[in-house]
């Protein structure tokens, strides 16, 4: 080994403590580069995999009842290669041992061959015997949270008959990655299933035979959906179609979409931060060395060797810190795949996840680490390269201090010489103390970016469970019902309050601009499901008057006053053109709300309803379980209290393990700048320190200049880094927001307080691991020898 | 009879590198007595600068005792050594050791600042003939005018002691009369017991007492029965 091989090699074990935090930075940055980019690649990958093995549609669309031979006519639609028709409906699900009412998707099966799209894939069993009426097969989640084995039986309302229904066989759907219930926030596997029927036994309980009430159609590649969607529309039209879609308005898909977008955001966001924070610490690190190793750059340029073979030294021990942190970046980036995608693995249902991390993206997350350390090195190794051995050899220069406006108003604020020697060392190096800075305010808005979700989702709960949606149980129908209805549902047990409420598919139109969303009706002075305005009070929906969410009015373009037309694909699909009364804050979906006798004068009918809200005696809901399973037309009953600790549950939980990996990463950052930062002003003032020391200063004295300086770059960096923190949070805010759910910007003082409280504590920590140095300083050979 | 300012009695100091014991000091017995100005003489490694660290309070001798009038340093806690150093001895080093971000001025009030009797700082800077450079900053300032304020920072406490490790050693002829020259003033003005190390064996003849150095041991000591002024000294 070369002299100078071994001299890198002697320097980097001198310094590694230094090495591995700046390391430690770099790894966070390979780590979320890796799982970020991993398993957005692996997501989509398995996605795309699925999909295309099991035929998953381009488009849907749901009908009253259309006769089979429109089929024909729907294949003829330019672009269309493949159409599937099929029968869906909802039933009740009386699960043996269980109390609670489970709701059931039902789905028909086709009789001669397997489905030419939406191919289930089946896990176990068999498919159901075309003639059978009792045979299905169930989606394995479902199975699996109920603790159904093959043979099971349990029984079902359809439409008001009650059969009894045996799994022959559990699969999974590609239409069914993520499994949400009617009126549910979460996935519950426990009370939603998909239940796969033999065609003839789905047409004989939804009255369907000869007709389909559900298509899905694969367009031809290259071709667009649009056209497509416009022409299905057409057809279905006068059979009660609900309008057409394609796969960003498919439920499971467009919940992955979101999963993709933002782990493309986490990919782009956070590692060029991490990346940058360790170029700027070997930077630092770098021209420290060499101010210290000047005279032996002088000398080994007097004995011969070459600039470049310089250079190439001290870029090299970059490279070494570079290895380090890829290294750990390699391990936590693919133990922290592995654990998402255990996550994935529960909230998605695949058959199987593609979750290897490929090749290329720990290559690339490798070359841009050490791309960016060298970068950090070049300034520094260029220097020493460029140093003329006759004056590398002589000690440099003081650094210059020169007399400034400044300087007067440090005298008149008559500080001590402790106080002006730790003012000055900051002014001296602005950039520096800058970069120092600002490394710390990240560290501060990676946890207020992180932490903020915790507010932001108690006032969604606060606002999803306790204002707006104040009842105890949803009671879902097959279909609408005449609002006589209240009464019926007024005599099930238990039941205390009950209030209608009404749903229809519809497109708003303002211009160019559409959106299709469910208008929610309700009577006003409704107390169980409300709409609440800006101040928080409840708001009638006026007659001939619709209220909007905020974010579908933004949408749409619209503004109160302004009218709206409201296509309803529902009864007659009229259009009404409806003046926009208010605009509402909401988190969920996007809500248009109207006045429920108004609407359904509108449809020249008697108010009918689709859903009752009712408030509840606990003590009955087991009575009242056992009747709406026995009551026909009730398609489900949702409970809103477990809806809200199924929501709480799953969130927490995500929310404990992110909220961890972030305040991880602020101390990693934390340690990694302070404590570089302090090892770097100790070398620097040590000959100062000591001189202090000699002088007659005692320890505390001394350190508070060193602690003193670092913690005032801290407090400095606390209020820029809650400005970064609520820049992302909002940016976050607004990368998170789909048309599924909206994340509150709720940024309170104490996530701020918390903030500075871990990066100043991990500040701290670090600087007095540094102070302990300063005991330890030779007061006599630091005084012998000339810097 | 002139009042002991130190005493040392067998003073030892043995520096342990790996297997390998160096004599620093091998028992070295000595007094030094108040308002004395001493020149340490000796090569390189002959223990004068061991034994002046040890008088100020900046190192612990192996063996022996130190006695700074009637109190024993010898196994003074760092804690008080500190407030020895602080309260009674001024350090000058061949290399100033100015704290570079602050002026003159505020070199000096590092130590008026912590002194339980100092001088203003502008009056010690004006003893050493800076008085008019107060303000400016050491990268502004001559190796003679640093050393002069490293001189007025040790003074200005009022020390009873004033150490000086090659105080010239750094400084071209002029410029190192002029420290010297400010040295002995001191000495003279406030009675300040002064020990000088030097290599220049000139030195010695300003001095009231001449100690000579060899292999840890105090191998002469020399009375001066007549003083040269310090522009007498040839460099």
């Amino acid at each position: 080994m070369h002299a100078l091989d071994i001299k890198l090699l002697r320097d980097f074990k001198r310094l590694w403590v230094q090495a591995v935090a700046i390391a430690m930075v770099l790894a966070c940055g390979v780590a979320i580069l890796l799982t970020s980019v991993g398993m957005y690649n692996a997501l989509s990958e398995t996605r795309t995999a699925y999909y295309e093995r099991n035929r998953f549609a381009d488009i849907f669309a749901q009908a009253k009842r259309a006769p089979l031979s429109l089929l024909a006519e729907i294949s003829r639609i330019d672009g269309v290669m493949s159409v599937e028709a099929r029968i869906t409906g909802a039933a009740t699900l009386d699960i043996p041992g269980r109390t609670r009412t489970a709701v059931g998707r039902i789905l028909s099966y086709p009789e001669d061959s397997d489905p030419l799209l939406n191919l289930p894939f089946l896990v176990k069993g068999r498919f159901p015997n075309p003639i059978s009426t009792k045979e299905i097969v169930v989606n394995e989640p479902f199975a699996i949270a109920n603790g159904f084995k093959l043979g099971d039986s349990f029984s079902a309302n359809l439409r008001g008959q009650k059969r009894s229904l045996t799994i022959v066989g559990t699969a999974l759907s590609p239409e069914f990655v993520y499994t949400i219930g009617p009126g549910a926030l979460m996935p519950d596997n426990e009370s939603f299933g998909i239940i796969w029927m033999p065609e003839r036994a789905a047409a004989a309980a939804f009255d369907m035979t000869g007709a389909f009430n559900d298509v899905a159609i694969a367009v031809a590649s290259g071709m667009t959906t649009a056209p497509v969607i416009d022409a299905l529309d057409t057809l279905l039209e006068p059979f009660g179609g609900l309008g057409a879609y394609d796969r960003t308005a498919q439920q499971s898909d467009a919940f992955l979409d979101a999963e993709l977008k933002q782990l493309k955001g986490m990919a782009a966001i956070l590692p060029p931060i991490f990346f940058l924070i360790s170029g700027f610490l070997v930077s630092m690190v770098m021209s420290r060395i060499i101010t210290l190793e000047r005279s032996e750059i002088g000398l080994l340029k007097a004995i011969g060797y070459s600039d470049i073979e310089i250079c190439l030294h001290y870029l090299m021990l970059a490279a070494l810190i570079a290895v380090v942190g890829v290294g750990v970046g390699w391990v936590a980036g693919t133990v922290l795949a592995q654990s998402l995608a255990g996550q994935y693995a529960r909230f998605f249902d695949f058959p199987f996840l593609i979750f290897r991390v490929s090749y290329w993206v720990y290559a690339a997350a490798g070359l841009a680490a050490l791309l960016t350390t060298s970068l950090g090195a070049t300034q520094a190794a260029l220097k020493a390269a460029r140093l003329a051995p006759a004056i590398a050899m002589q000690p440099p220069a003081p650094p210059r201090f020169k007399r400034s406006f400044i300087d007067d108003a440090l005298a008149r604020m008559r500080l001590s010489q402790s106080t002006v020697m730790i003012l000055r060392s900051l002014l001296r190096w602005p950039l520096r103390s800058f970069l120092t800075s600002l490394g710390l305010a990240l560290a501060v808005a990676s946890v207020v970016s992180s932490t903020f979700i915790n507010d932001a989702l108690t006032e969604i709960i606060d606002m999803a469970f306790y204002q707006t949606n104040r009842q105890d149980a949803m009671l879902l129908f097959t279909d609408d019902l005449p609002e006589a209805v209240l009464e019926d549902v007024r005599h099930l047990p238990g039941v205390l309050q009950a209030e209608s409420q009404q749903f229809h598919a519809a497109i708003l139109h303002n211009g160019h601009l559409t959106k299709r969303v469910a208008v929610e009706s309700r009577r006003p002075g409704n107390d169980l499901s409300r709409v609440l305005d800006a101040d928080g009070k409840p708001l009638d929906v006026p007659a001939n008057g619709v209220v909007l969410s905020k974010r579908l009015a933004t949408q749409l373009d619209l503004r109160p006053g302004e009218k709206v037309d409201i296509e309803f694909l529902t009864g007659r699909r009229e259009t009404f053109s409806v003046t926009v009364t208010a605009l509402v804050e909401q988190h969920f979906g996007l809500g248009a709300y109207m006045n429920l006798e108004n609407l359904n004068a509108l449809f020249r009918q008697a108010p009918r309803v689709s859903t009752v809200n009712i408030t509840l005696d606990t003590d009955q809901s087991d009575a009242l379980h056992v009747a709406v399973k026995n009551t026909p037309h009730i398609a489900g009953i949702i409970e809103m209290n477990e809806n809200r600790r199924s929501f709480e549950h799953t969130i927490e939980e995500n929310i404990v393990v992110m909220n961890t990996i972030y305040i991880v990463v602020a101390m990693l950052i934390t340690i990694g700048v302070t404590y570089n930062a302090a090892r770097i002003q100790l070398s620097e003032r040590a000959r100062e320190l000591a001189s202090l020391r000699i002088l007659g200063f005692g320890r505390g004295e001394v350190s508070y200049i060193l602690v003193g300086e670092m913690m005032l770059i801290a407090l400095v960096a606390q209020p820029f880094g809650w400005l970064i923190g609520a820049g992302i949070a909002q940016l976050m805010t607004s990368a998170f927001t789909s048309d599924l759910y909206a994340i509150p910007l709720v940024l309170k003082p104490a996530t701020f307080a918390f903030a500075s409280l871990v990066v100043l504590g991990a500040a701290f920590a670090s600087v007095m691991i540094v102070r302990r140095r300063l005991d330890r300083l030779d007061l006599v050979s630091v005084m012998k020898t000339r810097e | 009879m002139a009042e002991v300012v130190f005493k040392t009695k067998g003073v030892t100091k043995v520096y342990k590198t790996g297997e390998v014991e160096v004599y620093a000091l091998g028992g070295v017995d000595l007094e030094l007595f108040k308002g004395e100005l001493t020149v340490l003489l000796g090569p390189s490694g002959s223990g004068k600068s061991t034994l002046l660290n040890i008088l100020g309070g900046l190192d612990h001798a192996t063996d022996g005792q130190v006695w700074f009038g009637n109190t024993e340093l010898t196994d003074m806690s760092d804690r008080d050594l500190t407030k020895y150093r602080r309260d009674h001895v001024g350090f000058v080093f061949q290399f100033y050791n100015l704290v570079a971000s602050l002026t003159a001025r505020e070199n000096v009030q590092l130590v008026t600042d912590v002194s339980p009797d100092p001088m203003p700082a502008e009056e010690a800077l004006t003893l050493v003939g800076l008085g008019k450079r107060m303000d400016h900053f050491p990268s502004e300032m001559s190796g003679g005018e640093q050393q002069r304020v490293a001189i007025a920072r040790a003074i200005a406490k009022r020390p009873q002691i004033l150490l000086c490790d090659e105080p010239t050693g750094a400084l071209d002829s002029t410029t190192g009369v002029q420290v010297l020259e400010v040295l002995r003033d001191i000495n003279e003005r406030f009675g300040t017991t002064t020990v000088v190390i030097t290599h220049n064996a000139e030195i010695q003849r300003m001095a009231h007492r001449v100690i000579f150095f060899q292999d840890g041991k105090i191998s002469e000591t020399r009375v001066n029965k007549t003083r040269i002024a310090p522009s007498e000294i040839v460099w």
